[in-house]
């Protein structure tokens, strides 16, 4: 890595453990958030964005549990930290927004009464100064007349509005890392555009770094800089987001920006990945991918490749791109001339 | 909010009328004669002619209804035919005793109950909270007059500890308080339980734990004040229950208290008694739903201001 990051997070695992089984939901994550950067994490339903994140924070619960790895936050690794040490990190640090803006604020208290709340444990700020804060956080994400909302409870107000006060709540004592979980998904197209716009303003304005989930790769294109593709559990590629969408290197990538609609092309064109995402407990031993793969050969199915580096900036676990690749040497997994760049 | 309340208390006129003409209609709608019934099949005729006198029996019904209904409205609830009284002294007295024994109970039903659901909840599948589910199931299904009678046995007569009966001073309501209290808490226990694991699962729970919000404080103030909103309902009820059910509980600690006022009435044929008590007990019962509906406009602010 050339710049300096702010959290690496090497060989995470967490598991699920239901009747006698265990579940990987996180099977060995790996990435790097520069700092000041966006990183988005992408991946169909299921492939443990969320759990990724919620690791982050350890905000799993039972039965879920974090069983290894390393989330080294400015150079200290959070997993040795003891539940005050990472209370003390949660909503100051680092902050998280979830998907749900409709049920994930407190429907019996105000929205000044649930921002004051990180302002009080973590700046020991009292009711007034509290409130004065809560006002100007609302107006700071763009909330109309703020002084009167912080009395309003959240069901009197909109999915966008809560959204914001769900932004304004994790910004309250100016995080470095905010983790944002597919924070538009539940919102219209156009609420969804202020939100993202409005992250972006405040990335810059308060250099925060911002880990952005989601399954949507229009998204990634509007507000990345870097991209990690994760699918079961693990991540396939990681790149910086020109290079991951001009020139994609791991199948499943592939597979997803194919299937991304195009104004030049029928919807009927579209190739969607083949298949479905196996479940917990028929996961493939080798490659994750390989039963939906096109380029699948009888390595892939024995044996699973490792995350390397291929790039300063990149990595892709495939074995196409190893020594042992034992398919066709001239195999071109993305045809630039299918598909020309993102922009058009 | 006051708003609310004073509306939510005029919408309690119609009710209260339509209560109080029910009650009415209780004497006419027995059947056969209500002089007659009073009197008691042998009595002589100028005896009966003499209670409809004296009860207005021969005016027209809504005559008969305005009498009763601005009668009660000053405070007289009519003549005990038994003792020949006024019915209002003859059941305050008594109304205060069910009416304290309900409240103690109650109270004990949500301070036992909630305490014992949140341990249960916070600590779901474990040793406690088994333990705290297995008493509850044995404190609901046990008849209270029944642990009543267990709690004479043991903490009266074995032990000392308690007066078997009476309702004089404190250590004597101890034992009908428990006797009575423990199934509501029980109720009030398991909904707490199942209210809490359901709210701790929400995710304004998860914003909080994000926020770093100390274990103890979601618990007690993110969780609880949502989880509380089903158990207001469930404690109104139980308090209503109680007010009309302890008959059997004072029966059992020899309280004289309305229920056996209730009872022995009805065996009397003491109609103006027992309307008397019934109506009461109609009157709590709907006061208490209000307060329950102010509650949960405290605890909700969601709830429509127009229902
Ligand atoms: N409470 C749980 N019990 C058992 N398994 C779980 C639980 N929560 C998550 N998992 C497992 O973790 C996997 C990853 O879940 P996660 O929520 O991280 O997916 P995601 O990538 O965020 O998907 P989505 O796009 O739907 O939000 C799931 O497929 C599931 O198998
Ligand atoms: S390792 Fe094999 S199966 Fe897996 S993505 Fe690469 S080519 Fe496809
Ligand atoms: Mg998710």
């Amino acid at each position: 890595m050339s710049q300096e990051t702010i959290l690496e997070v090497n060989d995470l695992r967490t598991s699920f453990f239901v009747e006698g089984n265990e579940v990987k939901a996180v099977d060995g994550v790996t990435f790097d958030v520069p700092k000041g950067k966006t990183l988005g994490i992408v991946g169909e339903s299921g492939s443990g964005k969320s759990i990724s994140a919620l690791s982050i924070l350890q905000l799993i619960d039972s039965p879920g549990k974090i069983v290894g790895g390393e989330i080294n936050f400015k150079g200290d690794n959070l997993l040795k930290y003891n539940d005050n040490q990472m209370r003390k990190i949660r909503g100051n640090q680092i902050s998280m927004i979830f998907q749900e803006p409709m049920t994930s604020l407190n429907p019996v208290y105000t929205v000044g009464q649930q921002l004051r709340e990180a302002l009080k444990i973590h700046r020991g700020l009292g009711k007034e100064a509290g409130t004065e804060k809560a006002v100007e956080l609302l107006e700071l994400v763009g909330i109309p007349s703020p002084r009167s909302r912080v009395t309003q409870y959240p069901f009197e107000l909109s999915g966008g509005m809560r959204q914001r006060v769900m932004i304004a709540m994790a910004l309250a004592c100016d995080p470095e890392l905010l983790v944002a979980d597919e924070p538009t998904t539940a919102l219209d197209v156009t609420i969804q555009a202020q939100i993202l716009e409005l992250l972006k303003e405040l990335q810059d304005e308060f250099d925060m770094s911002i880990i952005m989930i989601t399954h949507d790769l229009g998204v990634v294109a509007e507000t990345c800089d870097y991209v990690a593709v994760m699918y079961c559990g693990k991540v396939v590629e990681y790149a910086d987001v020109n290079t991951l969408f001009k020139n994609p290197r791991h199948p499943y990538t592939v597979g997803l920006l194919n299937s991304l609609p195009r104004s030049d092309v029928d919807q009927e064109e579209l190739e969607p990945i083949h298949g479905t995402v196996p479940a917990p407990h028929e996961m493939p031993v080798g490659c994750r991918f390989a039963p939906r793969c096109p380029f699948a050969t009888d390595l892939c199915h024995e044996k699973l490749p490792d995350l390397e580096d291929i790039g300063d900036e990149e990595q892709v676990r495939c074995w196409i791109y190893t020594d042992e690749w034992d398919g066709d040497p001239e195999v071109k997994v993305y045809e630039p001339e299918a598909r020309t760049t993102k922009d058009q | 909010m006051t708003v609310y309340i004073i509306r939510r208390v005029l919408q309690l006129i119609p009710v209260l009328l339509g209560v109080s003409i029910l009650v009415f209609s209780l004497m006419h709608l027995t059947p056969g004669n209500p002089a007659q019934l009073m009197a008691g099949e042998s009595a002589p005729p100028d005896t009966i002619e003499q209670i409809e006198e004296s009860l207005g029996l021969n005016d027209p019904l809504p005559v008969q209804y305005w009498d009763y209904i601005s009668g009660v409205v000053q405070g007289d609830l009519g003549t005990s035919m038994r003792y020949n009284t006024p019915v209002a002294d003859e059941v305050w007295p008594k109304f205060k005793v069910t009416l304290e024994l309900s409240i103690y109970s109650t109270i004990l039903s949500i301070f036992m109950g909630l305490l014992a659901g949140i341990i249960s909840a916070v600590r779901q599948y474990s040793i406690s909270d088994i333990t705290i589910m297995i008493i509850a199931l044995f404190g609901l299904s046990m008849p209270n007059f029944w642990l009543g009678l267990m709690l004479i046995q043991w903490f009266a007569v074995n032990l000392g500890w308690f007066p078997p009966t009476g309702w004089e001073g404190p250590s004597s309501i101890v034992l009908p308080v428990i006797s009575l209290g423990t199934a509501g808490a029980a109720i009030i226990a398991r909904m707490t339980r199942s209210s809490m694991l359901d709210v701790i699962s929400q995710d304004y729970i998860r914003t909080a734990r994000a926020k770093g919000v100390k274990k103890r404080v979601i618990i007690y103030k993110h969780a609880l004040k949502n989880a509380l909103i089903p158990v207001v309902t469930v404690a109104g009820l139980q308090f209503g229950a109680l007010l009309a059910g302890a008959v059997l509980t004072e029966s059992v600690f020899a309280i004289n208290g309305m229920g056996r006022l209730l009872v022995d009435s009805i065996i009397q044929r003491d109609f103006p008694v027992v309307q008397a008590c019934i109506l009461i007990i109609a009157v709590v019962f709907v006061v208490v739903n209000l307060i329950v509906d102010i509650s949960y406009k405290f605890l909700n602010k969601r709830i429509d201001l127009n229902d």
